[in-house]
C-alpha cells in the first residue's frame, strides 16, 4: 500500500501520462460538511476499452512486460473503499480516462493525503509537454495550477526544470494550499 | 493567494542567459523508477532531489528523468546511471541521501559507488 493519498494521486496519473495524454485535470476536493475528499484525475489520453475497465482493478493485470502484478489502481481503489468511500473508472477508448476516488474524511482508516504539492510538482516539472491543471478545494475556497498558464507567461525557451521556476512552482503549490485549507489537517 | 505574475520578473531575469539544453555527446542520464512499486518505496523524494541538485549545481551534462517499472521492484527506489561509452551502472534502494553521495562520488568525480549497486546488494543476499 502507499502511505499517502499523493502518492496514489502520483501513480495512477503517471498511467495518464503512459497514455499519451495532453492534458492532464487533476482535482482533490475537500467538503467537511459532507465529510468527504474527493479525487478527480482525467485525462484525454487513450482510454480504454469496457473489458480492460474490468481488467485494470485486478491486482494479476497489467499491461506491462516487466512484472506480472499491476498494484496502482487496486491500491487506490481500496484506500478509498477501506475508508468509507468509493472509487471507479469511467474511460472511452480515444477519448480519455476519469479516475474518481471519494474517502470518508473522518474515517480512521484513511490515510492522510500527504505532501500533495511534492506530488503536483513532480507531475508538472518531469512532463512539461502536459499541461496540467491542478485544483485545490476546502470547502468554499480553491486555488487552480494551470500549466498553460504558466507557459504562456514563460514563453518557449525556458525550463520548468530551472531551478527559479521549479522553485517558484513548488512555493505556489504549498503557500497557496495552505491559504486554502487554512493549514487544516487533512 | 500567490498568484503567477512573479514568474514574468523571473522570466525578465532569465532573458539572455537561456539556452536550450542539447542533447550532447557526453550527456549523461540518470533515470529513476517511477512506477508504482518505485512510488511506494519512496522514489519520489529520490527524483527530486537529483533534480533540485543538478539544477542548483548547473550541472549542464546530466539529465535527470524517470522511467517505470524495470522490474526489479524489491530493490526500489532505483536509479540507473547511462553514460556514453560506459556500462549502465544500477543502484538500489536508494534514499536522498545516497543519492546524493552518487552524485557527488559518480556523477561528478566519476567514481561507481560500489556499495550502493546492484551488484553489491545481490552478493550481500547469497551470503545470508
Amino acid at each position: 500500500m502507499m502511505p499517502e493519498i499523493s502518492l496514489n494521486i502520483l501513480d495512477v496519473a503517471e498511467n495518464s501520462v503512459r497514455a499519451g495524454a495532453s492534458l492532464i485535470e487533476i482535482g482533490v476536493f475537500v467538503q467537511t460538511e459532507e465529510d468527504t475528499l474527493t479525487v478527480v484525475i482525467k485525462d484525454d489520453g487513450c482510454g480504454m476499452s469496457e473489458e480492460q475497465i474490468e481488467k485494470v482493478q485486478d491486482p494479476f493485470y497489467t499491461t506491462r512486460t516487466t512484472r506480472k502484478v499491476g498494484l496502482g489502481v487496486p491500491f487506490f481503489k481500496q484506500a478509498a473503499e477501506s475508508a468509507g468511500g468509493s472509487f471507479s473508472i469511467m474511460s472511452e477508448e480515444g477519448k480519455g480516462t476519469v479516475v474518481t476516488a471519494v474517502f470518508q474524511l473522518s474515517n480512521i482508516d484513511r490515510m492522510p493525503l500527504g505532501d500533495m504539492s511534492s506530488t503536483i510538482h513532480t507531475l508538472v516539472v518531469f512532463n512539461e509537454e502536459i499541461r496540467f491543471i491542478y485544483t485545490y478545494r476546502y470547502d468554499d475556497r480553491e486555488f487552480v495550477l494551470d500549466t498553460q498558464e504558466i507557459r504562456e507567461i514563460l514563453g518557449e525557451g525556458i525550463s520548468l526544470k530551472d531551478p527559479e521556476v521549479s522553485g517558484f512552482i513548488k512555493e505556489f503549490l504549498e503557500s497557496n494550499k495552505e491559504e486554502t485549507d487554512q493549514k487544516a489537517d487533512v | 493567494m500567490k498568484s503567477l505574475e512573479e514568474l514574468r520578473a523571473i522570466r525578465e531575469k532569465m532573458q539572455g542567459k537561456v539556452g536550450i539544453r542539447g542533447e550532447s555527446e557526453d550527456q549523461i542520464r540518470v533515470v529513476v523508477g517511477m512506477a508504482t512499486c518505485g512510488i511506494a518505496s519512496g522514489a519520489r523524494p529520490v527524483l527530486t532531489a537529483l533534480s533540485d541538485a543538478v539544477q542548483e549545481q548547473g550541472l549542464m551534462n546530466i539529465n535527470v528523468t524517470q522511467t517505470g517499472c524495470i522490474g526489479l521492484c524489491q530493490y526500489e527506489p532505483i536509479v540507473e546511471v547511462m553514460e556514453p561509452g560506459k556500462e549502465k551502472v544500477t543502484y538500489v534502494r536508494m534514499t536522498p541521501e545516497k543519492a546524493m553521495e552518487v552524485l557527488r562520488m559518480h556523477l561528478i568525480d566519476g567514481q561507481v559507488v560500489t556499495k550502493y549497486t546492484l551488484g553489491a546488494a545481490q552478493k550481500s543476499e547469497k551470503k545470508e
